[in-house]
């Protein structure tokens, strides 16, 4: 911060007040400081002299030298005219490999003969030692500095040179005894050079050592005109050459080793290795899968592969293997280990600044001050804060009592920012404990309008009034509902939360019990209950509102069962079309899964993943409700409809039309293959349907509970197109008839009024129950409505209490 | 149940004539319900919707002010610290070292004074602040400030009330 020195007398600095009145002025240097370096110094005449003499000495040298290279080639070139004369293999290749110095006579034949020698095994080394020994010359020739060029042109010299040898393999046979000849020659030049006081050359040294002769007779060559720090320079480079391709060739060797991953055997599948192990085999089969053609073992199938994956993945990362397989159905298996990897660290701690009370300047200042460690969440947000480090407990520092922040995920901004709350509006938080989306929302409305934070959980209603009184919110309703009754509690909101209960499989970092505790129940209730709150949110909703209408679906889950699936579900159910969240980053939500084949407007939902985001896996939809007419439902395929096989129409979230129900029967058929559990609630909701209707459908239902082979699906595809067809003139004179109330035979009603007001009851609160009897009916008509899933429901009713608590735990983990 | 003229009496006591303030509003009529022996202070437009959700399933609408307890007597609870705060004609900040010991509690003693208002009576309801002006809880003044500069360093100053410690110590019993 000291006074800006100015070395650049060029560039003038604007005086002028600044913040200080009376300014220092800029420091002044003396001129020989200064000193300009592009300037040159004159040199003093000793200094001329004896850059002269240099300069003479240099010219001298390089004289010298010329004259030497001349008579050099002068030899080599009588020599090679011997070589043809002999007429041995004297491909164009050999002629620029003379050696040039006094040892040639002896070098070359003897060269010829190895050659010779290893012609025949084709093997990289000798490869790699023609390479060599041409390199050698050429660097005879050239100057030193051409060494790095010919390293990087191992490669294609290499292949060159197995050009050349292929001719001379070639012309081999004619010259068999030449050869003979020759080896005998060269043996006995090798004696001489060896009583010459020369270097020992035996054919069978390593390859190192040949080098390295090599290299002692060029030095020899050059010792002349060479000052010896020079000659130990040219020596030390060659060796690190010679050692480099050494490595190269072994480092080859290596990855050939490891490319071929062995399948282990069966003793070793059943004899539990070492995690190391295990971990170890885990990369070496993605690796496999990755390039599965080059790199698999004959005879393995893709689907070795990927169950011995599947079971060390299981093993690693302790989780059950259902689970495992529907994540390896969502993720390519690169991915799918980031994202197990990701899944067992934690994410940062963040925190929202409460923008009732304070700022997230004057926050992140006072945390500071506290010995807080913490940086702006992203550009994405204004009011996230990253807690890096922290000396005091950071959820209980006074400034938290005061209500200034809340500890809330990252990924617990999103629904809200996608909500995007306007002032004086009516909002609902559907399944608000512990209250942080809800309290976001507030701070965003500027506690203005009205709040209604809802949840069905009554002990965890209590955080929300904790957290609303500390956050200082006022304007809220907090009640105690199970969200699916809301509609009859009130309608007409501008805007709705649904932050559903879910499998939390994007938080498995905060709950790792959801790795080995969730299977296909705990999913399937799941979506059950999510459809329901959905359909019950939409409802809530009023499409006449002049600002709003929009419905925000998220979940912290990355299952598409959990997220486009019910999406999907409510876009046939209601009218509600899907539009953008407004959250620029983000993955686009699923179009297609498995067999599913979703609205194409779903990838405007938005996916979020730790290993991508570095946030709690969530998903987040929002749709927009544009009419309050709840469409007539389509009860009778509703969980055939579970099948996203329906290749759906655009027009069937719009238009109250049966195109839907058509093409929900052919999925049917498949569905039971994928979702065994839900196999047997065709045949209740079959029920539901009007009597002529129903007739029909039945026949199909039960191929599909008995027996689910393909052919039977395509029967009852046939069978059904008749059937559609006039189902589908039913469902469109019932949409007339009935556009809301739904007046139907009680005797249609009962068998499943019976059926789904059991497990609902069991679910809602029980003080309910019994006022609820009287209406019994009437709820069951709007449950079916609803979705007519409840029906799978029945098999589990005693279970469902225990899932709605379960709900419950993984709720407080994303917030 | 108590009377609504007991309840705005102890509501006095913490916030003085400020009271009416609190009834008078520019933005609309608030207006004070009791509900299960809590006090809430609500928009008059926010009781109308809340009025739709049945008594049983409501938890809390507004801001709840204090609750009466068994005897019929009144309390304060900090969550009314929201709107008291901004009222209190009489305030008191301790030191960042007193901070923990009120945040845990206690009663604020003389060394952790950091400042008070003048002319403060004795056995008047005070808020209390940190020295950087958050608002931490309220209490009662066991002494003037007369005799606070003269009070031994462990003497009591301020009889501890509530603070806002309190939302972490008893989530449950604030509604």
């Amino acid at each position: 911060m000291g006074r800006k020195a100015k070395f650049d007398e060029t560039k003038k600095v604007k005086k002028g007040p600044g913040r200080k009145a009376r300014k220092q002025p800029d420091p002044v240097f003396k001129k020989e400081l200064l000193e300009d370096d592009t300037t040159e110094k004159k040199l003093t005449h000793r200094q001329k002299q004896r850059a002269a003499k240099r300069a003479k000495k240099k010219a001298e040298l390089v004289e010298k030298r010329k004259a030497l290279k001349q008579a050099k080639k002068n030899v080599a070139k009588q020599k090679e005219v011997t070589i043809n004369d002999e007429g041995d293999n004297s491909s164009d290749e050999e002629t620029p490999q003379g050696f040039t110095d006094d040892n040639k006579e002896w070098l070359k034949p003897k060269q010829k003969g190895k050659q010779k020698e290893k012609s025949k095994p084709k093997t990289y080394k000798s490869e790699s030692e023609d390479e060599v020994d041409e390199e050698d010359d050429s660097g005879n020739e050239d100057d030193d500095g051409s060494e790095m060029e010919v390293d990087s042109d191992d490669d294609t010299s290499g292949k060159k040179k197995v050009g050349g040898e292929k001719y001379k393999v070639g012309t081999l046979d004619d010259l068999f005894k030449d050869s003979d000849n020759e080896n005998g020659e060269a043996s006995s030049e090798d004696e001489g050079a060896d009583s010459g006081g020369k270097l020992e050359y035996d054919s069978d040294s390593s390859a190192a050592e040949k080098y390295s002769d090599e290299d002692e007779d060029e030095d020899d060559d050059d010792d002349d005109d060479m000052l010896p720090i020079e000659k130990a320079n040219i020596k030390l480079k060659k060796k690190q050459k010679i050692d480099k391709q050494l490595a190269d060739e072994e480092l080859q060797l290596n990855i050939a080793k490891q490319d071929v991953f062995a399948f282990p055997s069966e003793e070793e599948l059943q004899n539990p290795a070492s995690l190391q192990d295990v971990h170890q085999r885990i990369k070496d089969v993605v690796t496999v899968l990755g390039d599965f053609n080059r790199l698999k073992e004959e005879g393995r199938s893709r689907c070795e592969y990927t169950d011995l994956l599947l079971k060390d993945l299981c093993t690693y990362y302790s989780y059950n293997e259902f689970l495992m397989e529907v994540l390896m159905q969502i993720f390519p298996v690169q991915e799918l280990v980031e994202f197990l990897e990701a899944s067992e660290t934690a994410r940062p701690v963040t925190i929202r600044t409460n923008s009732l009370k304070t700022r997230r300047r004057d926050l992140a200042q006072a945390l500071i001050n506290r010995g807080v460690n913490l940086d702006p969440v992203g550009k994405w947000s204004k009011v996230g804060l990253v807690v890096y480090s922290s000396t005091v407990p950071i959820g209980a520092t006074p400034e938290y009592l005061a209500g200034h922040y809340i500890l809330q995920g990252a990924s617990s901004f999103l629904p809200v920012m996608a909500l995007a709350p306007q002032e004086n509006e009516r909002i609902l938080d559907m399944c608000a404990a512990p209250g942080g989306k809800a309290s976001h929302i507030a701070a965003i409305m500027k506690n203005t309008g009205t709040l209604f934070a809802n949840d069905a959980n009554k002990e965890r209603t209590k955080a929300i009034v904790g957290n609303f009184h500390r956050l200082g919110v006022v304007n809220a309703v907090i009640c105690n509902h199970d969200g699916r009754e809301f509609p009859d509690v009130m309608k007409g909101f501008d805007r709705v939360l649904l932050d559903a209960p879910c499998t939390g499989t994007g938080v498995i970092a905060k709950d790792p019990s959801v790795k080995t505790t969730k299977d296909q129940k705990d999913i399937q209730r799941c979506f059950n209950i999510q459809r329901q709150l959905l359909l019950a949110a939409i409802d809530c909703c009023s499409a006449k509102s002049s600002t709003g209408g929009y419905i925000v679906y998220s979940t912290c889950s990355i299952l598409p069962e959990e997220n486009e699936w019910v999406v999907n579900y409510a876009l046939k159910r209601r009218n509600v079309k899907l539009v953008p969240t407004g959250l620029d980053f983000g993955t686009e939500g699923f179009v297609k899964y498995r067999h599913h084949r979703f609205h194409p407007s779903l990838k405007l939902t938005r996916r979020f993943y730790p290993h991508t985001h570095n946030m709690d896996g969530f998903y987040v939809a929002k749709l927009k409700k544009f009419s309050n007419v709840i469409p007539e439902p389509f009860k009778d395929e509703d969980d055939e409809e579970i099948d996203g096989k329906t290749t759906e129409k655009a027009t069937e979230n719009g238009d109250v039309d049966g195109d839907s129900d058509e093409e929900k029967p052919k999925s049917e058929s498949k569905k039971p293959v994928k979702r065994p559990a839900s196999a047997d609630s065709a045949q209740p909701q079959q029920k539901k349907a009007k009597p002529n209707v129903q007739v029909k459908p039945n026949v199909q239902a039960k191929p599909n509970v008995q027996a689910k082979s393909n052919v039977q699906a395509k029967s009852n595809v046939q069978a059904k197109s008749n059937v559609q067809a006039k189902s589908n003139v039913k469902a469109k004179s019932n949409v007339q008839a009935k556009l809301k109330g739904q007046p139907k035979p009680a005797t249609e009603n009962k068998p499943q009024v019976e059926n789904k007001v059991q497990p609902l009851d069991n679910i809602s609160k029980k003080k309910k129950k019994n006022k609820k009897n009287k209406n019994k009916q009437n709820v069951a008509q709007t449950d079916n409505v609803k979705s007519p899933n409840t029906s799978v429901n029945t098999s589990q009713s005693p279970n469902a209490q225990g899932k709605k608590k379960k709900k419950n735990k993984n709720k407080p983990a994303n917030k | 149940m108590a009377s609504p003229a007991e309840h705005f009496d102890l509501l006095a006591l913490g916030i003085g004539v400020n009271v009416k303030l609190l009834i008078d509003r520019p933005d609309g009529t608030y207006c004070f319900r009791e509900k299960k022996d809590r006090v809430y202070y609500i928009s008059e437009r926010l009781l109308h919707l809340a009025q739709t959700v049945k008594p049983d399933n409501l938890i809390a609408a507004g801001t709840c002010f204090g609750k009466f307890t068994k005897t019929n007597k009144f309390r304060l609870h900090i969550t009314a610290l929201t709107y008291i705060a901004p009222y209190a004609p009489y305030k008191i900040w301790v030191k960042p070292s007193a901070e923990q010991q009120f945040l845990y509690g206690h009663h604020i003693i003389k060394s952790g004074l950091g400042r008070i208002t003048e002319n403060t009576p004795k056995h008047h309801g005070v808020v209390v602040y940190t020295m950087s002006d958050i608002p931490i809880g309220f209490g009662v003044a066991s002494r003037t400030t007369a005799e606070c500069r003269h009070a031994d360093p462990l003497a009591t100053i301020v009889f501890h009330q509530a603070d806002v410690g309190e939302y972490i110590r008893s989530e449950d019993t604030l509604t």
